[in-house]
C-alpha cells in the first residue's frame, strides 16, 4: 500500500470557545478521489484551509504529501491546486492574466505560464473569453477559470471546496466532466460538497461530516447499504396530516422518517411497501419509490436533511 | 481499488520542489509583479497627473506665492533661498507620502475584503511576509511617477542642483515607504468600513502637510508645535531633501537621525504589519 497522499489524526480547529473541527481521523490514498459531505458549518471548509497550510491546527497530527503544515506551508502548496469557496479571482484582470499572474506565484517561467495558460483554457472550455475580463464572466465559468487557475502548477492534488455551490444543472455537469478527467490522469481530489449527487458521482470514498465529527466513512454505495435500505418509498398527505399517517405506517419496511413535507418509508421492496400502504387504507396525494441516496445515510445518521 | 497501481499524477516535469524553494526568497516580488500588471490600465492617466501636478504645484505655489513671500523676505529669502526653491522639495515629498498613504489604504483594505487577493495570494506558496513586502514595493513603483516628474521639472527649470534633485528620488523612496508601513499597519487592523478609512487622510496627511514645515520652516510656527514635525516623517525626508536640492545647513549627525527615524519608521511598521498580516490570513 502506498503511503497516503494526506493523513491526519485527531485533527482539530477551535476558533476560542467554539470547535470547529474536532479530533477527526482520515488518510486519502494516492489517484483517489475523496469527499467531505456535510451541512453548512460542518467544518469542511476549515478542514480545507488546514490540509492547505493556510489555517493553522490547534492540535492533532497532519501530514500532507510528506510535510508537515506546521512549518512546510510553501512545500505544501507547491504541490496543491488550490480551489476556494469563494473564487478570490482578480476581478480586474483579463481572463489569461489571472492565470498567467497565478502561475508566476509559484515561479514558473513566463514563457512556459503562457503556454500552460492557453492548455487550461481549453481544457476549462474558456478559450473564447480569453481576453475578457473577469468580473463580466458567468458564475460556472469563474469556477472553471478558477479550477484552471489551480491547476497551474500542474498539482499531484487538487482541493476543491464546493466546486459546483451555486451553478444550474448543466454548469456542474460540465464541471464533473472536467473533474473526472483529471482523476484519470491520476490527480488525487479532495473534494467538500454538501450534495449528496456531487459525492454519489465523483468520490470513490467520503466521509460524512457533522459538527467537526466524522460520522462515518465508506464508498457511496457501501454507505448506502450500512445505512440504509435499497429503495425509498415517500409518501405525501399533506403537512397537517403526514404525523398521523406515519403512525399507520409504522411496521412497513425497516425504518419510517417523518419529514414536515413529506413521510418515509425505508424498505428494499419499494412497490411491496407501497402496496402495504393501501392495504392499511391509506390514501397518499402523491407517492414515489426510489434508490437509497447519501441523503437517507445523512438522515439517519444526524436526523437532519443536508441542505437546511 | 487496486493497490498495485496506484496512478500517479502527470506532473508535466514540473519541479515542485523547486517552486517552494523560489516562493521562499522571491515571493514578494511576485506579488509586486501581479499589481504592477494590474496598474498597466491606469498608467496613462497617472503619468498625466503624476507630470501635470508638479507643473501646478511648483509653477501655482512657486511663483504665485513665492513672488509675495520674496518681495517679503527680501535678499535673504527663505531659509537662504528662493521661495521657490525651499519648497520644491518638501512639495515632491508631500506628493510621495500622499501617494504611498493612498494606495496603503485603499489597497490594503480592499485586498482583504472588497477584492480578498490577499487570500488569493496566501493560496500560493507564498506568505504573509511576502505580500506585505510586495505590495509596498508596488507602491514604490507607483510612487516613482511623481517622484521621477517633480525631479524632472526641477532639473528643467534649474530648481537648486541637478545631482541634488537626483538624491530627492531615493529619499522619497524612502520616506514612502515609511509611511507606507505605517498606514499598512493600521489599515490592515481594520476589518470594518465605516468611514474610518478617510481619517488617515484627513487627520495625519493633511495635518502632517501642514505642520511638518512644508509651506513654511518648522521654527517659524510656535516652540510647543515643534513636536508635530519631529515625529512627522515628512519633515524628515523635507529636511533631507532641502540638505540634497540646495544645501540647507545640515549637520551629519542630522543626517543621520533623519534617516534612521525614517529606517526605524518603515522597519518597525513593516514588522507590525507582517504580524497582522499573518493572523488574519491564518484562518
Ligand atoms: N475564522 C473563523 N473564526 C471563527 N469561527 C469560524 C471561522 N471560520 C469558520 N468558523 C466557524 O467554524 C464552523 C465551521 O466552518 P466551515 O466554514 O469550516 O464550515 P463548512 O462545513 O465549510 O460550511 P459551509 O458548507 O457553509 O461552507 C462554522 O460554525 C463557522 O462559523
Ligand atoms: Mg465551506
Amino acid at each position: 500500500m502506498p503511503a497516503p497522499v494526506i493523513e491526519a489524526t485527531g485533527l482539530t480547529k477551535r476558533y476560542g470557545d467554539f470547535t470547529a473541527v474536532d479530533g477527526i481521523d482520515f488518510a486519502i490514498q494516492p489517484g483517489e478521489a475523496f469527499g467531505f459531505l456535510g451541512p453548512n458549518g460542518a467544518g469542511k471548509s476549515t478542514t480545507m484551509r488546514m490540509i492547505a497550510a493556510t489555517s493553522t491546527r490547534t492540535s492533532g497530527d497532519l501530514s500532507v504529501l510528506g510535510f508537515d503544515p506546521a512549518d512546510h506551508g510553501p512545500e505544501i502548496r507547491a504541490q496543491l491546486g488550490i480551489v476556494p469557496q469563494a473564487d478570490q479571482l482578480d476581478e480586474e484582470l483579463r481572463v489569461i492574466d489571472n492565470l498567467i499572474i497565478y502561475g508566476r506565484y509559484f515561479g514558473l517561467p513566463v514563457p512556459y505560464v503562457k503556454r500552460r495558460a492557453e492548455e487550461l483554457l481549453e481544457f476549462a472550455q474558456l478559450t473564447e473569453k480569453r481576453r475578457s475580463r473577469v468580473d463580466g464572466l458567468s458564475g460556472g465559468m469563474k469556477r472553471r477559470l478558477t479550477i484552471a487557475r489551480g491547476l497551474i502548477n500542474s498539482p499531484k492534488a487538487m482541493l476543491l471546496d464546493e466546486p459546483t455551490t451555486g451553478l444550474d444543472p448543466q454548469a456542474r455537469h460540465v464541471l464533473w466532466d472536467r473533474l473526472f478527467r483529471l482523476k484519470e490522469e491520476g490527480t488525487t481530489l479532495v473534494l467538500t460538497t454538501h450534495y449528496m449527487d456531487e459525492a454519489e458521482q465523483l468520490c470513490d470514498r467520503l466521509v460524512v461530516v457533522d459538527k467537526g465529527t466524522i460520522v462515518a466513512e465508506g464508498s457511496p454505495s457501501s454507505l448506502i447499504r450500512q445505512y440504509s435500505t435499497r429503495e425509498v418509498l415517500e409518501v405525501r398527505f399533506g403537512s397537517a396530516h403526514n404525523e398521523a399517517a406515519s403512525q399507520a405506517i409504522e411496521g412497513i419496511g425497516s425504518r419510517v422518517e417523518v419529514l414536515p413535507d413529506r413521510v418515509l418509508v425505508y424498505a428494499d421492496d419499494g412497490e411491496a411497501a407501497m402496496s402495504a400502504v393501501h392495504e392499511r387504507g391509506l390514501r397518499p396525494i402523491t407517492s414515489l419509490v426510489r434508490r437509497s441516496s447519501l441523503e437517507d445515510v445523512f438522515l439517519r445518521l444526524t436526523g437532519r436533511s443536508l441542505i437546511e | 481499488m487496486s493497490t498495485l497501481e496506484q496512478p500517479v499524477a502527470d506532473v508535466g516535469g514540473v519541479d515542485h520542489a523547486l517552486i517552494a524553494s523560489r516562493a521562499r526568497g522571491w515571493g514578494w516580488w511576485f506579488v509586486a509583479e501581479h499589481r504592477i500588471r494590474a496598474m498597466r490600465s491606469y498608467v496613462a492617466s497617472w503619468i498625466a497627473i503624476s507630470v501635470g501636478s508638479p507643473f501646478l504645484f511648483l509653477l501655482g505655489l512657486g511663483l504665485g506665492l513665492g513672488l509675495l513671500v520674496d518681495a517679503n523676505q527680501g535678499a535673504q529669502g527663505v531659509d537662504g533661498v528662493p521661495y521657490l526653491v525651499f519648497i520644491a522639495p518638501a512639495l515632491s515629498m508631500a506628493t510621495a507620502m500622499q501617494t504611498a498613504a493612498q494606495e496603503n489604504t485603499y489597497g490594503v483594505f480592499g485586498g482583504f475584503k472588497w477584492f480578498p487577493m490577499f487570500f488569493a495570494m496566501n493560496g500560493t506558496p507564498i506568505s504573509a511576509a511576502h505580500i506585505v513586502v510586495g505590495f509596498q514595493v508596488s507602491v514604490l513603483v507607483r510612487v516613482l511617477l511623481p517622484l521621477v516628474a517633480f525631479s524632472l521639472v526641477m532639473v528643467v527649470f534649474g530648481i537648486g542642483s541637478p545631482l541634488g534633485a537626483l538624491l530627492l528620488l531615493p529619499i522619497g523612496l524612502l520616506l514612502a515607504a515609511a509611511v507606507g508601513f505605517a498606514v499598512m499597519a493600521w489599515v490592515s487592523t481594520q476589518t470594518e468600513d465605516r468611514g474610518q478609512l478617510s481619517f488617515v487622510e484627513r487627520f495625519v496627511v493633511v495635518p502632517l502637510t501642514l505642520f511638518s514645515g512644508t509651506y513654511f520652516p518648522l521654527e517659524t510656527l510656535p516652540a510647543f508645535l515643534h513636536w508635530i514635525g519631529w515625529i512627522s516623517p515628512l519633515w524628515h525626508a523635507a529636511e533631507l531633501g532641502r540638505g540634497a536640492l540646495y544645501g540647507a545647513e545640515l549637520a551629519p549627525v542630522m543626517v543621520l537621525v533623519h534617516v534612521g527615524y525614517l529606517v526605524l519608521l518603515a522597519g518597525l511598521t513593516c514588522w507590525l504589519s507582517i504580524r497582522t498580516f499573518r493572523r488574519r490570513l491564518d484562518k
